[in-house]
């Protein structure tokens, strides 16, 4: 499980950073979204992965799960949420003031 | 408990949501409670900073959880000082605004409140995510900010801010996720703790996340190679929010000083000093770059922008030279170029509309409607940020020299230094006989209205005077700081010591229960998975131990039941039901035990 969960970290990575490099608004906000989720992943691996434990809580099972990574990985969602939104909002101003999608603005100054 | 310590924070959130709502009562009433909430805000950190000055360390255990389970305000010197330093920005920065430069956008004083939330929870926090949530608190007020008054110029800017910090967002949560595995916790006090007594096998996640800390916060700083954003954006920025600005690359340098002071000290264990190496050079180089962009302005608040980049670049450096006279140098030198930094900014506007279609650029096409009046000012502000006597300026650098003197580096940090500080009296020189120096009869602009743009921007100015004037004292309370930053086991202590606190619902009860700290809880679930019988009673933890009372403890049975029925040293302790109920829901998070609620059925 361990491999599995780190190698679907680092694709997601990956393409999240191949997809920040184009340099054009929609991809960027894809790849943002996409680092969102792997840093979220991440957060919860941190808690240590474990099979057959419970969710949250459960009276009788020895084995409970760290509930701080989920706490923030629901922290991080909200804001990662917030702060896309915002970017969407941002990246059609930019488009009316623009004439483009470029994360530049084009070439003109 | 000290509520003061939550002032700083709850101030600008209450002003700010208030002002949401009052936002349709007219300019004048947002602009009162703007001005009332930063003067507020002013009043509550000199108090602040009275009450630390004595060198105690004020700890506010929020919803009075204990430490490092609960979220930790902490006031030190270096907080308290940081809090007038962006209180008394704030405030002048405001007072600019209300001229008018405030009906340019909408919910300018919401945004301006927010924004004041952020930096003062980022410098009061004592808990690593919590740094993480009040530093998106700041920027997504900045990212508004910096749109404040729309234009090309501002968007393009903001588009690169938003991408460029969510990027250091997700790194920032890596780094985070990193060091709780590696330790487990996330209260910087118990951290430190931790991070001192961790063994190899931690090692390598604790380096990793400790240095991507350092790429975000260096990002914050904007040091190079992460700095180039700055610049434009700053330039860019309107007149109030670029001078509020000024403070937001040192809540970057603040951070990476407390990180760097704090959990990567020099005792923290295998990554003992692991900042230390990289500070110098990632500074000497972010001085030479900033150096260059000075040189090459061709607009004035361009020319700021460059020199608040120089400024974080020379306090990194020094931090750099690790040692506590370098620290109290450094933040002589940061409260010097903050407040001129702010003040230029402010200046290069006033300049800026007195010279109307030449706005601040470097040119003598247009010169300015009260050239006595603001060359003074662009004199005073140029002495006090190039670094020449007899202002403040002077001082702090001959302080931050002073403390290089024995550094194996010295060499490269005299040369540098001084050659960039002659760099910039040149720049600065043929910045200000470009706007002031004009022979030509082009026909003057009228004067910029207000006296209270001028006032504001004249306060911050003479921040670098009164600096020098009062250099004996600002010294002493910097080294001070530094004293306080470099006693890490004091801050430790006190914000770890207040182990007996409980949650704040039940604190009627606490003296009942005032055998088990949780603490104690903690220990006694940890002792019981480690041995056989608990060695004292543990209430609401024995559910799963393997001391064999499952069938013993009686099935559904209230706790005093179960303390009784063990038989150990505590039977006196009762527990009312629902005291217990609400703690044990709360602390199965704590403990890797479920209580036992179910425990024999």
């Amino acid at each position: 499980m361990e491999a599995l969960l780190s190698v679907l970290i680092g694709v997601m990575t990956a393409s999240a950073v191949y997809l920040l490099l184009r340099a054009r608004i929609f991809p960027v906000v894809l790849g943002l979204s996409l680092l969102g989720y792997a840093v979220n992943i991440f957060l919860f691996a941190s808690g240590r992965l474990q099979l057959n434990s419970a969710p949250l809580v459960e009276h009788g099972l020895a084995q409970l799960p760290d509930p701080l990574p989920q706490a923030l990985v629901l922290t991080a969602i909200v804001i990662g949420f917030g702060m896309t939104a915002f970017l969407v909002v941002l990246a059609l101003r930019a488009l009316r003031e623009f004439g483009n999608d470029e994360v530049d603005g084009g070439d003109k100054p | 408990m000290n509520h003061l310590v939550l002032l700083p924070v709850l101030i600008p959130l209450l002003a700010g949501s208030l002002l949401l709502v009052a936002g349709r009562a007219g300019k004048a009433v947002e602009r009162s409670i703007g001005l009332v909430a930063t003067a507020a805000l002013l009043l509550v950190a000199v108090l602040l900073l009275v009450r630390v000055g004595a060198g105690e360390l004020l700890v506010y255990y929020n919803g009075n959880w204990p430490a490092p389970y609960g979220i930790v305000l902490v006031a030190d010197r270096l907080s308290a000082l940081m809090l007038t330093l962006t209180a008394v920005l704030s405030l002048a920065s405001l007072l600019y605004a209300i001229n008018g430069d405030d009906r340019l956008g909408s919910r300018f004083h919401v945004l301006f409140q927010m924004q004041l939330l952020g930096i003062n929870g980022a410098f009061l926090t004592g808990d690593l995510f919590n740094l993480f949530v009040f530093f998106e608190i700041l920027l997504i007020s900045s990212y508004a900010l910096q749109l404040h008054g729309g234009g090309r110029a501002r968007v393009r800017a903001a588009l690169h801010i938003v991408v460029l910090n969510l990027v250091g967002s997700a790194i920032f949560l890596i780094a985070i996720g990193a060091i709780y595995a590696a330790t487990g916790t996330l209260n910087l006090a118990d951290l430190a703790a931790k991070v001192a007594i961790a063994g190899s096998e931690q090692a390598g996640l604790l380096r990793a996340g400790g240095l991507l800390l350092l790429v975000v916060f260096a990002l914050k700083a904007a040091l190079i190679p992460l700095g180039f954003w700055l610049p434009p954006a700053y330039a860019a920025a309107s007149a109030p929010a670029a001078a509020l600005f000024a403070i937001m690359t040192k809540v970057g340098v603040y951070a990476i000083l407390r990180v760097h002071s704090l959990v990567f000290g020099p005792e923290a264990g295998a990554v003992a000093s692991l900042l230390t190496p990289w500070l110098l050079p990632i500074g000497l180089l972010t001085v030479i770059v900033a150096t260059l962009g000075v040189l090459a302005s061709r607009e004035l608040r361009r020319l700021l922008a460059h020199l608040v980049v120089l400024s974080a670049g020379t306090l990194i450096l020094t931090l750099g030279l690790d040692s506590e006279a370098a620290t109290s140098a450094a933040l002589y030198y940061a409260l010097n170029s903050t407040l001129v930094a702010g003040g230029l900014f402010l200046l290069a506007d006033l300049i800026a509309r007195e010279r109307g279609e030449a706005q601040a650029r470097l040119d003598r096409e247009q010169t300015v409607a009260r050239p006595a009046l603001l060359g003074t000012l662009f004199f005073v502000g140029a002495v006090g940020v190039a670094g020449l006597p007899p202002l403040a300026g002077f001082a702090a650098k001959l302080y931050i020299l002073q403390s290089a003197f024995l550094h194996p580096a010295a060499s490269w940090v005299f040369s540098v230094v001084l050659l960039s500080g002659l760099l910039v009296i040149v720049a600065l020189s043929r910045a200000g006989s470009a706007l002031f120096w004009r022979s030509g009869d082009t026909a003057v602009l009228q004067a910029h209205s207000g006296l209270l743009p001028t006032t504001a921007t004249t306060l911050l100015l003479s921040g670098t005077a009164a600096l020098m004037l009062a250099g004996g004292t600002a010294t002493a309370f910097t080294q001070a700081t530094a004293a306080q930053l470099a006693d890490r086991t004091a801050y430790i202590d006190a914000v770890l010591s207040n182990q007996n606190l409980v949650p704040s619902p039940s604190e009627g009860v606490a003296k009942d229960r005032s055998p088990f700290s949780l603490r104690d809880k903690v220990n006694c679930a940890a002792r019981q998975g480690e041995s056989p019988s608990g060695e004292r009673g543990c209430p609401g933890v024995q559910g799963e131990s393997p001391s064999g009372e499952r069938g013993s403890s009686g099935g559904e049975g209230p706790l005093e039941e179960k303390a009784g029925m063990r038989g150990h040293k505590n039977q006196s302790v009762t527990f009312s039901a629902p005291l217990t109920l609400t703690l044990s829901r709360k602390e199965r998070g704590l403990l890797q035990h479920p209580p036992s609620r179910k425990g024999g059925s």
